[in-house]
């Protein structure tokens, strides 16, 4: 028996926006090397910025004619991937401009000197004196930029697994790289690896009870082996389980969130945008591609659990928001509750599902960029203030800021009028028509609960006592800038008219089996 | 979008059943009017480029937004001349432009209505505003904020182009919103003194009340109709019960007198009279309170079927007119005086679109010679502010047709006009509204007709009186004034705004102009007979002018004017208070709704944050704290959170296997 190995085919014009990401990311690395260290930060920005646009044009321009699988049909490019796919270059691009935040400085200000040195040592000061910057940032967020791409397109449990730590690892060093505070920051940095790794852990033993049950790692012939019904059902729920665990974990639902608070506000705050908006996007895709190609066919055994946890993240997110006194946790804590809200709309199983679950994603990353991108601005003595007490009376010191802080809190909240409000309609009206509707009301009754925390925000800020510390706002630069109005014309767009996104998501909402 | 769209929008149920043939206006095809969406987005981009260019076009930017607004004028000139090639009836042009709501059954396009009643709007927009926009140059040269100045100018020209250019209801709901805020920005423009900051408050909260209206209305439209384009709504309108004709007639009438300041929502306009002047004779006079007599016109349709609703429009209308006038001939604060007189002028437009078919053109008659005496004498009143250090009070003025000859001049014309003196703009519109209400049937032709009669006597009087106490008689000035005449810049609008006072008149109607370019709107009338000679009518409207003025002349002008206001009679004092009217709202909206607010804020405090939610938000903190625990920093209890998570996970799997 003589196996040839035969290359498979692939389609690299349709890879073209994966393959300018990476590139981009390794020219990055390059001009680490060989670039000066003082015109780094002149050339990383353009390079990467450059690097997610013309990957989104590729994306546009070439994605929609040349759908179909590739690589041995464990890539897909079908409607929800390059949909998926955009958003994240898209929210990427939001994130990168607030990253490049210089606070009135020379270079990206958020991002420690040296990541590699020990903090507070005299070698730090020294690299300090010297000038030393951590540009490495910029191909470390494009390299994981590319591991979402992939992520969101991998019709296999291998190459699901590789794109999972494709976009993991730059994020757990980006993770620990703050500049302030650095001793947080690394022990975030490596509890977000460790947990990661556990969790990487279950999903492996998943994936090879699945491979066990099917024969395959492919997800259609995963389903083909569901429907054929191949008997060893004793491998097949457990294995499905302990995917979802792995993709449950990145996107922080309960109970594998333990890691958000301790990681959103250990790490630098521009990275905790970043990392909220695009890793959600990404591995929501991913499980939505899990659990609609893959393993469709017993859903009734995994539904339950799925809304046991959807229902844990929205009530544990919602409550623990509430006893926050730091903005960042009060964010994490309302991802995950986000993060219940769009399993929601996941569980319901039709189309519907689909195409609300992207718009949810949607909508939550371009709220969470500017509200993170906000928080980073508010200083105090050469620190983030992120206690909420110090915010108190920033609407009289900074009232643009804080109308835009403000809105965005609705839009967490859902007020109409918000994109907040729109995506949580569609994501309970799907989970409704299914026959959810208790899994809505307990939304509701969640999203009652957070109005709370985000209320209480907006109090502070508006009519907080105005002698409260030396809390200053820092003027952005023109990107942040534009990261954030962008964030909140699109929070708002979506709100007034979220028809032509919606449209979108669902005429392209079918998935390549 | 259906996902939204079929929870969200399952109105619009009705349509069906009453059999809508949706009624449909010509579609233009080429031409100017291809483009007359122009007319609203050029001074909308004047608006913009101002408030978006901040400093840099302080420069420029006034003279930008004057040459849009006068751009508007042009296209709105080029429609007009396209229109005049069609036949009468066939200048009823409409441009759709956008999708503006698809929702299943329901949807609306935004669009514009150019024909003969909206093209009258425009021109008068747009016309006398451009001119106050040059009056303005001059006006606020020295403004150090002249720029945002001319930003809410533009703004407002564009929000009422859009008001009178709608083609339904919904997109005309957008610029009366648009030109309710201009309004109030301007208003408080000045918003450094709290006394006008509050000014803009009261005028923006009671027009809220009158927005209310237009609110009830649409939604009583969208559930009988089904549609909210003019077009459906007017052709259906037969087909649609009684009641609901009149609850929507008196809704848009709400509307109406909110807008126009018409009783019982009249008492914002004295107190806007705190914006820039230029502002009040734009915004104040000339056109945005004329927003209301407008909607009655274009709801006609609505108004021939209800003749209830009709009767308490003219009835609204002869309240306000002798409101106004009472009230005007106490006022010693000349743009006060002023205010008080426009709405007495609103009041004789609104009686005359009550009287019904007979009364629309003169209606719109009236309301664009009013447009220019009116504009005017606000111009020229701000003229003799300028001589006087922005003074206001005529009991310190007198005496000053020697020294600001030309705004004596052009004011006397305006004045001229508005008493009705024989042949100027005034006495061609205003007596034919008064002669139109003697034609109303029954005990109504006597009401409206004498009450029209007396105002217009009132009139004279109390125009005399602020004409007199201000330019003639014995100079009354304090100390440090010394009048002069205004720039050119200034005097130019107020020459062409009393020509047109003079002679607009006698060029629209004797040469059947207006009734001839109106007549595809409102139709032909039957004229009823009037219950007096027309003769009689027109001798005893004269007569009384006469003894008004006359009267003005002796107590004004021969007499001394004392510098401080007289004690007067009980009518004089309740005039100086706008008839109470201030106070008849404190007592029974105000206070109520301070108490009612202050109630469910101390309800708030002591019931519901106290008790029901303090309770609650005890509870789930104390739960959350329960919760707070576990998280408790180190990673091998996370790990552990996870393993259990795993194993409760497989377990229910096991159990349910």
């Amino acid at each position: 028996m003589t196996d040839v190995f035969v290359a498979p085919d692939i389609d690299w014009i349709a890879l073209l926006p994966l393959i300018i990401v990476f590139v981009g990311g390794l020219v990055g690395v390059l001009v680490e090397g060989f670039a000066g260290r003082a015109s780094r930060y002149a050339v990383q920005v353009p390079l990467s910025v450059a690097t997610l646009v013309l990957a989104f044009v590729a994306l546009v321009v070439l994605g929609p004619d040349r759908q179909g699988r590739t690589g041995a049909a464990v890539l897909v490019l079908d409607g929800p991937a390059l949909l998926l796919q955009g958003l994240v270059l898209v929210l990427a691009l939001l994130g990168l401009m607030v990253m490049a935040e210089r606070l009135g400085g020379a270079q990206a200000d958020t991002f420690t000197q040296a990541g590699a040195l020990v903090p507070g040592s005299p070698e730090e000061s020294d690299a300090t004196r010297r000038g030393a910057t951590t540009t490495e940032v910029f191909p470390l967020t494009l390299m994981s930029v590319g591991g979402m791409m992939l992520f969101v397109a991998a019709n296999d449990l291998l190459l699901l697994f590789i794109a999972l730590e494709v976009l993991s690892l730059p994020l757990y060093i980006l993770v620990g790289l703050a500049r302030r505070r650095r001793l947080l920051s690394q022990e975030a940095s490596l509890k977000y690896f460790l947990l990661g790794s556990f969790s990487s852990a279950f999903y492996l033993f998943g994936a090879v009870l699945l491979y066990g049950y099917a024969g395959s790692m492919r997800f259609d012939q995963i389903a083909l082996a569901i429907s054929s019904n191949v008997g060893m059902d004793g491998l097949l729920v457990p294995g499905v389980l302990l995917v979802a665990v792995g993709l449950l974990f990145k996107v922080g639902a309960v109970p594998f969130h333990a890691w958000t608070p301790d990681v959103y506000q250990g790490a630098p705050t521009p990275v905790t945008g970043f990392m909220a908006a695009c890793t959600k996007v990404a591995a929501f895709g991913a499980m939505l591609r899990v659990f609609y190609v893959a393993v469709e066919g017993v859903r009734a055994e995994w539904q339950p659990i799925i809304a046991a946890v959807a229902t844990l993240s929205m009530v544990v997110g919602a409550l623990m928001a509430i006893v926050q006194t730091d903005v960042k946790r009060i964010l994490a804590y309302s991802s995950v509750a986000h993060a219940g809200f769009i399993l929601v709309g996941l569980i319901s199983m039709d189309q519907a599902g689909i195409s609300s679950t992207i718009f949810y994603l949607a909508t939550y990353g371009f709220m969470t960029i500017p509200a993170f991108a906000i928080v980073a601005l508010v200083r105090s003595a050469g620190t983030e203030a992120s206690q909420v007490g110090q915010w108190a009376g920033l609407g009289r010191r900074a009232p643009w800021l804080a109308a835009a802080f403000t809105f965005l809190m609705l839009a967490f909240t859902g007020i109409p009028l918000t994109s907040g409000f729109t995506g949580k309609f569609a994501v309970f009206s799907a989970a409704v028509s299914q026959g959810w509707a208790w899994l809505a009301v307990v939304g509701v009754l969640a999203s009652a609960v957070t109005a709370y925390i985000y209320f209480k925000l907006v109090v502070v800020m508006w009519l907080g006592d105005e002698d409260a510390g030396d809390t200053t706002v820092v003027n952005p630069s023109l990107l942040t800038t534009t990261a954030i109005v962008a964030g909140l014309v699109v929070t708002l767009g979506l709100g007034v008219m979220p028809s032509p996104l919606l449209d979108l998501a669902q005429s392209t909402a079918t998935f390549l089996r | 979008m259906s996902l939204l769209e079929s929870t969200l929008l399952s109105v619009a149920p009705a349509a069906a059943d009453i059999g809508t043939n949706s009624g449909s206006y010509a579609v233009v095809d080429g031409g100017v009017a291809a483009v007359g969406w122009l007319m609203v987005a050029l001074p909308l981009l004047g608006a913009a480029v101002l408030l978006l260019g901040g400093r840099a076009t302080d420069r420029w930017g006034p003279l930008l937004a004057t040459v849009l607004s006068w751009s508007a004028f042009v296209v709105g000139v080029l429609v007009i001349v396209q229109m005049l090639g069609l036949a009468p009836e066939d200048r009823a042009l409409q441009l759709p432009m956008w999708e503006w709501v698809a929702a299943g059954s329901f949807s609306l396009t935004a669009g514009l209505l150019m024909d003969p009643l909206s093209m009258a709007f425009v021109m008068l927009i747009t016309f006398v505003g451009s001119l106050i926009h040059v009056y303005s140059l001059g006006y606020m040269e020295h403004d150090p904020d002249k720029r945002r100045f001319f930003a809410y100018l533009n703004l407002f020209v564009a929000a009422m182009l859009l008001l009178v250019l709608a083609d339904s209801y919904m997109l005309l709901f957008v610029g009366w919103e648009g030109v309710g805020l201009a309004s109030y920005l301007l208003i408080g423009f000045w918003n450094h003194n709290p006394a006008f900051a509050s000014a803009a408050n009261k005028a923006f909260i009671v027009n809220r009340v009158g927005d209310l209206g237009l609110i009830t209305a649409m939604a009583l439209m969208l559930a009988t109709f089904g549609a909210l384009d003019f077009a459906t709504v007017h052709a259906n309108a037969s087909g649609a019960s009684g009641t609901v004709l009149t609850l929507i007639g008196l809704a848009l009438l709400l509307a109406a007198t909110g807008k126009s300041a018409q009783f019982p929502l009249q008492s914002w306009l004295g107190d806007a009279m705190a914006g820039p002047t230029p502002v009040s004779a734009l915004i104040h006079a000339a056109t945005m309170v004329t927003a209301g007599v407008y909607l009655v016109a274009r709801s006609q349709a609505i108004y021939d079927l209800t003749p209830d609703a009709r009767l308490v429009v003219a009835v609204v209308g002869a309240i306000t007119l002798l409101y106004g006038a009472i009230v005007g001939s106490a006022k010693d604060d000349i743009k006060k005086a002023l205010a008080a007189s426009t709405m007495s002028q609103i009041g004789y437009m609104m009686l005359a679109v009550g009287l019904g078919p007979i009364g629309y053109v003169y209606a719109i008659f009236h309301l664009l010679t009013h447009g220019f005496f009116k504009a005017g004498m606000f111009l020229g009143a701000g003229s003799v502010m300028h001589a006087m250090g922005d003074q206001v009070d005529m009991r310190r003025f007198g005496a000053l047709s020697t020294k600001v000859k030309i705004t004596w001049l052009t004011f006397a014309a305006g004045w001229l006009a508005i008493i009705g003196f024989p042949f100027t703009a005034g006495w061609f519109s205003k007596d034919h509204i008064i002669e139109s209400a003697f034609t109303a049937p029954g005990w109504q032709g006597w009401v409206f007709g004498l009450v029209a009669l007396l105002g217009a006597g009132i009139t004279a009087f109390y125009m005399s009186r602020l004409f007199f106490m201000t330019f003639h008689g014995k100079a009354r000035w304090t100390d440090d004034v010394h009048p002069h005449e205004s720039p050119l810049t200034m005097t130019v609008p107020m020459m062409v705004l009393a020509l047109g006072s003079l002679v607009l008149g006698a060029v629209l109607y004797p040469t059947g102009i207006l009734t001839g370019w109106l007549d595809p709107v409102f139709g032909t009338a039957e004229h009823g007979e009037p219950l007096i000679p027309l003769l009689a009518i027109q001798v005893s409207v004269f007569v009384l002018m006469l003894l008004g003025a006359g009267l003005a002349w002796k107590m004004y002008a021969a007499g001394d004017v004392p510098q401080e206001a007289p004690h007067g009679s009980a009518l004089t004092r309740a005039a100086r208070r706008d008839l109470y009217q201030d106070d008849v709202n404190d007592t029974f909206f105000v206070g109520p709704t301070r108490t009612l607010a202050r109630t469910a804020v101390e309800t708030d405090r002591d019931l519901v944050q106290a008790g029901l939610t303090g309770g609650t938000t005890a509870g789930l903190t104390g739960l959350a704290s329960y919760l707070r625990k576990a998280q408790n920093g180190f990673v091998r209890s996370y790990a552990l959170t996870m393993l259990i998570g795993v194993v409760a996970i497989l377990g229910a799997v096991w159990v349910m296997q």
